[in-house]
């Protein structure tokens, strides 16, 4: 395939830093969760305060 | 509905799930499936990632200026933090759509940077705006005040952009540079496809990370609020343990 | 509203006056950019002239970030901007009064550039006209964008290195478009010069709106 190295360069940048995002969003949602428990959690409502 | 030891739910989990089977597909349809262009060889491929990201930046940030505006105009903090979440994914998608477009420049037009194409100048600029953005939300100073400032940058951002588009178009028309736009042409049927099926991914994978992130920003909020509690209630037990004078 | 507006800019100018700032130091830090840009150019004729317009208004930019970061700094310190608040001045005219006495200043140095183009890089003045116009345009829109996003991160820490992040993308169409305005009016590159104003001044009025607008949110909130 021409330009395969810009492809897989490309292609390869753009999937890993969805990972690396997506993992680092898992993680800190891990890390937080822990921290809170569940009776505090409301994803929807909100008083706006 | 939540589990208490992760911000995952069932409708990430179908989300995630979804975005993995599409990643999947589209790779197969972007290099095996779709044809090579007639001029541009297999290049043409990076159109499956460098499009979807263009568009969805463009889908994050208009998200963040109707957050901006919920904001600013009926106080919402759920809106604001809607607002910031896809601000941040925008960045991600922006700087994305940036790096694949110059990946692409290089083996089609022979060139990294091309100012000459309007698109790309355009949403460099937007990415610095909205860097902006980011750096105003992480100055700290109360969380009203950081959602006022960041709202207001939000919305200055999306107002000014058709002037920097404009601006940028009017300035390659008169360096005379010509570029050709693969939107322009027709498609061939599995390429337009596999770009809708791009689009889809991406779609999925930016809900995906909203909900993820927007959760995220809200268990800071619960842990910030729960500290501010806490430190009122020692206060109160402080003052409680000196009954009498100030010592 | 017009006597607030007038009332703050004066108070702006007459502070400046008075430290004779603008003057002793803004004024020479702006004609030693043109220098040092010509050292960097080499003398290179072509290349001077060619770039003269572009050079000129970077140098404005980095004049308007000074400018704007001190107009800022009157209001931080000591609490002036409660006291702006409580004294019943409207928050629209606070931001126009501001950007007007921004504006001047910068008029006044943009002045001093011009001499300094025709001197150091040999430029000609084809069309004085649209050379003004340019200046007075652009310049509104420079000192209302700066004016709304120096009140945005007034009482913010690092707030110097955060304001020039968010002003320059936001004045990139000014550049563009003043730049491209001027070499019509130096006579360096055959374009519609005029044309260029009409954006400059669509940036200019929306900042001026947006900034009128957002001043008030911005003096009570932050």
């Amino acid at each position: 395939m021409t330009h395969l190295g810009y492809l897989l360069v490309g292609w390869g940048v753009t999937i890993g830093v969805g990972v690396l995002y997506a993992a680092s969003l898992i993680t800190r949602g891990r890390k937080l969760s822990v921290r809170v428990p569940s009776d505090h959690r409301r994803w929807m409502s909100t008083d706006d305060t | 509905m939540v589990d208490s030891e992760h911000t995952g739910s069932r409708t990430t989990r179908i989300l995630g799930i979804a975005v993995i089977l599409g990643l999947i597909a589209l790779i197969l349809l972007g290099f095996f499936g779709a044809p090579e262009d007639d001029e541009q060889r297999d290049a043409v491929r990076m159109i499956f990632v460098h499009v979807p990201s263009a568009i969805f930046t463009y889908v994050a940030f208009t998200v963040t200026a109707i957050g901006s505006v919920m904001w600013l105009f009926r106080r919402s903090i759920w809106w604001d933090t809607v607002a910031a979440a896809a601000a941040e994914i925008g960045v991600l998608f922006c700087g994305l759509t940036l790096f694949t477009g110059s990946v692409w420049g290089r083996p089609t037009w022979n060139t990294y940077w091309d100012w000459g194409d309007v698109r790309l100048v355009t949403t460099l600029i937007l990415f610095l705006m909205m860097i902006g953005y980011l750096s105003v939300r992480s100055l700290g100073g109360g969380e009203r005040a950081t959602a006022t400032r960041a709202a207001i940058i939000g919305v200055l951002a999306m107002v000014l952009i058709p002037i920097v588009n404009r601006s940028v178009e009017w300035w390659e028309s008169n360096t005379l540079h010509q570029k050709s736009s693969l939107t322009d042409g027709n498609l061939e049927d599995l390429t337009l496809f596999t770009l809708v099926v791009g689009f889809v991914v991406w779609g999925l994978f930016f809900t995906w990370s909203l909900i993820h992130r927007f959760r995220i920003s809200w268990l800071e909020r619960e842990l910030r609020v729960r500290d501010l509690d806490q430190a009122l209630v020692e206060r109160r037990a402080e003052g409680q343990e000196h009954e009498g004078p100030p010592v | 509203m017009w006597a607030d507006i007038r009332l703050i800019a004066g108070k702006d100018l007459r502070i400046e006056w008075r430290s004779r700032i603008t003057l002793s130091q803004v004024l020479p830090f702006a004609l030693l950019v043109l220098v040092l840009f010509g050292f960097a150019l080499d003398a290179n004729r072509p290349v001077l002239d060619a770039a003269t317009s572009g050079l000129f208004w970077i140098a404005v930019l980095f004049v308007g970030l000074m400018a704007v970061q001190r107009s800022t700094a009157i209001e931080t310190t000591d609490g002036a901007r409660r006291a702006l608040l409580l004294a019943g001045v409207e928050p629209a005219a606070v931001f126009l009064g501001k950007a007007l006495a921004v504006a001047l200043q910068l008029l006044f140095v943009e002045t001093a550039l011009v001499g300094g183009v025709i001197v150091f890089y040999d430029a000609s003045i084809e069309s004085f006209p649209l050379l003004a116009a340019t200046c007075v345009v652009a310049t509104v829109g420079i000192a209302a964008a700066g004016t709304l996003l120096g009140a945005l991160v007034a009482g913010v820490r690092a707030r110097e290195t955060v304001l020039p992040i968010l002003l320059l993308p936001v004045l990139a169409p000014v550049l563009i478009g003043a730049t491209r305005a001027f070499d019509d009016a130096l006579g360096t590159v055959a374009v519609d010069g005029w044309a260029w104003l009409g954006l400059l001044a669509g940036f200019g009025a929306i900042n001026i709106v947006l900034g009128a607008l957002a001043y008030g949110v911005l003096l009570e909130e932050t």
